[in-house]
């Protein structure tokens, strides 16, 4: 086994047993604070000497979450609800739901009556993200925010210790943009499997322990030979792509993921915090401007012409767009995004995936047609 | 020549139609003399465009509107063809059939040159106009109002809202060439209250038993709530409409029209394409709708500007949950409701997603029966009459079951 393969086994059984992790976290007597989707202030919780951990479902089937949630709301909060009602996440301290959507907006009283034992941080971000007064409303928020996870912490969070939970974050999305990058350049040595658990390691990992193992992973994938891959190259777009019956089609396909869109996956580190007198701007900032994400106010669809520069740039011959069923933002998306591609002449699939499914053989079917069509 | 004046004056359901329909009217001619006019999410605050003199039409509306008359299967099974998931919200879907074929045979609306966009109610407005601004190009200004996180609507987001109105103000002055006038916005306000103010009295009559008018019928006179309210015209109506009840009472009449056997709560939005049935099938129970969020809620009432902001965050689905079970527990209890039908509407994802937790807070809360039938707003593919019909039938055997038990217990 190289260096590589080590460093990726560790990366992938920890994104595979988040269980795991979580319970050594509070074995060490750490206090943990789930985090739903999208764009929690991780370094708050950072700051406060607790565990930021992510929240973004599993792939069970549901049962219990039925009480509350109707069957349309996507897999990502019924299957998290799930293993909240089921006493999963009874030792976290709290976990912070964002307003993003309408089914976090839904999702955020059905925990609090569903879950009893574990409080709710509602967060609550500007849609009008760019001009000051969306500005000056997020970090009012985030302030909100801070003073909640003190009185959970019991301890005050210092702005120093949230510049330096910026900086440590800062540094962790520097890296894995150096690891992406990389990766997309060596898809013989990083499958799209192994980009996901890296990724997906980020979320269950303390943010400086996870920069360790992944600035090595990056530096030898930086060292390794050109690559000489021939098959269909794609950058993948959509809020996640975490699902396991997909990944193996990709892989099975020996489909290349050159570079992504996916808002659990390159988003989150795409941008830095900037480093500000008071740090709040900074993290309200970076929200601001982020680009390429379907819950967040873009009424230019740059999300499209991101997604357009992205091929371009990483020479892939197509886009697939991974559809989380029920995720309205995605499917209003589509259409014009689709347009957007088509008149660059960028070949895309649309694939619906669901972390309840258990069945992806349509979605393969669908995947070597295009793989045929790319090559 | 009280009488000559009396046969004269329109039933106010009549003149609450026409307003609406001089609403689209107005702007149609305003499109045809050059003018700049908007598409406007129904709970965007209407004082803007309303003291600007600028017309808008309300999509929301149109959608509503195309569902009741039979074109909202047609529409959204055309915008599916476009690419769009019948997931999506069917007014959306009929929209944007709409934005495409710019015609269509149950209402037209004039094409916009600028969207006003409030996310108040969902964040799906924000998705379907942000689709609109991009296929149109055309500017979309957008007053964001993030769900209150607490029962009373904070003071971040009343200071965020009044940015982003003056902001809205500012660029309309550009887009339509008008001028913003305070004495005028003093106007439309006092207006507006009054509108307001005239609604939550006609409403409110249905505490009194029998009520004096069919519940459905808010569904219909609600439009005008929305396109009118900072018009003298709409205040007007909705004031006749409350003496039409006051009316009603002290005759002993009703717009409901068969003995009011049961007071139920109706939850969500109607069902317009099954508008006719699902009336009907109450109606045959005997069973009148003497409670819906459109009553206590659809009104935005305030004294100041800051009361103004913080009205468009208290709107239905903006509020936080124990707020919005309250609103319902009070309104049920005050008129006197013996068991609720909830509308599990499969465009809203924001309405629905805590539907099953607002059922048992009714049942605990206000001790009433509830039962739950699937259903859409404008797209009648998702509604079963039979399943429909059961659930009311299951319903009036326990609201029947629980009268029986009530009048044992007084005879003791």
């Amino acid at each position: 086994m190289n260096s590589i393969e080590m460093i990726l086994d560790e990366l992938r059984f920890i994104s595979a047993h988040p269980k795991q992790q979580l319970e050594q976290y509070l074995a060490a007597g750490k206090k943990v604070v789930g985090c739903l989707p999208y764009y929690c202030p991780e370094e708050l919780v950072a700051a406060a000497g607790m565990v930021p951990f992510g929240l973004w479902g599993a792939e069970i089937q549901v049962s219990e979450a039925k009480r509350y949630f109707p069957p349309f709301i996507c897999s990502l909060l019924q299957t998290t609800l799930e293993l909240g009602l089921k006493g999963e996440f009874d030792r976290l301290t709290a976990v912070m739901i964002p307003l993003l959507c309408d089914s976090l907006k839904g999702m955020e009283a059905n925990w609090r009556y569903g879950v009893k034992n574990v409080p709710v941080i509602t967060v609550a971000q500007a849609q009008n993200r760019k001009m000051q007064a969306g500005l000056t409303f997020t970090i009012s928020q985030y302030r909100k925010i801070k003073k909640q996870l003190e009185e959970l912490s019991r301890r005050p969070i210092t702005d120093q210790a949230i510049a330096e939970a910026v900086k440590s974050y800062n540094e962790q999305r520097r890296v894995m943009r150096k690891f992406l990058a990389a990766a997309g350049k060596h898809p013989e040595l990083i499958s799209f499997s192994d980009r996901n658990a890296v990724v997906k390691s980020s979320y269950f990992m303390d943010a400086a322990a996870h920069t360790v193992k992944v600035r090595e992973l990056a530096e030898l994938l930086e060292q390794a030979a050109e690559s000489s891959w021939q098959g269909p190259k794609v950058v993948v777009s959509g809020i996640t792509a975490d699902y396991r019956g997909l990944i193996k089609i990709f892989n099975d396909c020996k489909l290349a993921v050159v570079d992504d869109q996916l808002t659990q996956g390159s988003l989150r580190f795409r941008l830095d915090v900037p480093l500000t007198a008071d740090p709040l701007v900074g993290m309200a900032e970076q929200i601001g401007k982020i680009e390429g994400c379907p819950v967040l106010f873009d009424p230019g669809k740059q999300r499209g012409h991101m997604l357009i520069h992205l091929v371009k740039q990483s020479d892939a011959q197509g886009v697939i767009f991974v559809q989380t069923k029920f995720c309205d933002p995605e499917e209003f998306d589509y259409v014009p995004l689709k347009s957007m591609l088509e008149k660059e002449g960028i070949p895309s699939l649309l694939i619906e995936a669901d972390k309840q499914a258990a069945n992806y053989e349509q979605a393969r079917t669908a995947v070597e047609t295009f793989c045929e069509i790319l090559s | 020549m009280a009488e000559v004046n009396k046969r004269d004056i329109k039933p106010a359901k009549i003149r609450l139609k026409e307003i609406a329909d001089k609403a689209t009217q107005d702007a149609w001619e305003a499109k045809n003399r050059g003018e700049k006019i908007g598409w406007c999410a129904s709970n965007f605050p209407q004082e803007i465009p309303t003291t600007l003199g600028i017309h808008v039409v309300y999509p929301e509306n149109q959608g509503a509107a195309i569902g009741a008359k039979g074109g909202g299967q047609r529409m959204c099974e055309y915008a599916e063809g476009l690419g769009y998931s019948s997931d999506i919200c069917s007014y959306a879907r009929i929209n944007f059939a709409y934005t495409d074929l710019k015609e269509c045979p149950e209402l037209n609306i004039p094409q916009p040159d600028f969207l006003l966009c409030c996310n108040n109610i969902c964040n799906c407005m924000l998705k379907w106009y942000e689709n609109l601004a991009f296929q149109l190009d055309i500017p979309l200004l957008l007053i964001d109002i993030p769900r209150l996180d607490a029962y009373e609507c904070d003071q971040d987001r009343i200071d965020y809202i009044r940015a982003q109105f003056d902001y809205c103000i500012g660029r309309l002055e550009e887009i339509s060439g008008k001028k913003w006038d305070e004495d005028r916005f003093k106007e439309v306000m006092a207006i507006s209250q009054r509108s307001s103010k005239a609604w939550l009295k006609a409403v409110d009559y249905m505490k009194y038993t029998p009520s004096p008018f069919s519940g459905f019928d808010i569904f219909n006179n609600m439009a005008v709530a929305c396109v009118a309210r900072g018009r003298l015209e709409g205040a007007e109506a909705f004031e006749q409409l409350a003496r039409e009840y006051e009316e009603n009472i002290k005759n002993g009449t009703s717009t409901f029209k068969v003995k009011e056997e049961y007071r139920v709560l109706f939850e969500g939005i109607a069902c317009w394409a099954h508008l006719s049935y699902t009336f009907k099938t109450l109606r045959n129970f005997g069973i009148n709708v003497t409670s819906t969020i459109y009553g206590p809620a659809f009104s935005f009432l305030y004294q100041n500007l800051d009361e103004l902001m913080a009205a468009y965050a208290y709107v239905p689905n903006c509020n936080v949950f124990e707020r919005e079970v309250e609103l319902r527990v009070k309104d049920a209890i005050k008129n006197k409701v013996e068991g609720a039908i909830i509308h599990m509407n499969r465009s809203c994802k924001k309405w629905s997603g805590n539907l099953y937790e607002l059922e048992r807070q009714l049942r605990e809360q206000a001790g009433i029966p509830a039962v739950m039938f699937d259903g859409d707003q404008s797209d009648p593919r998702v509604f079963s009459e039979a399943q429909y019909l059961t659930r009311v039938q299951g319903l009036v055997e326990i609201m029947a079951a629980n009268k029986g038990q009530k009048e044992e217990q007084s005879c003791e």
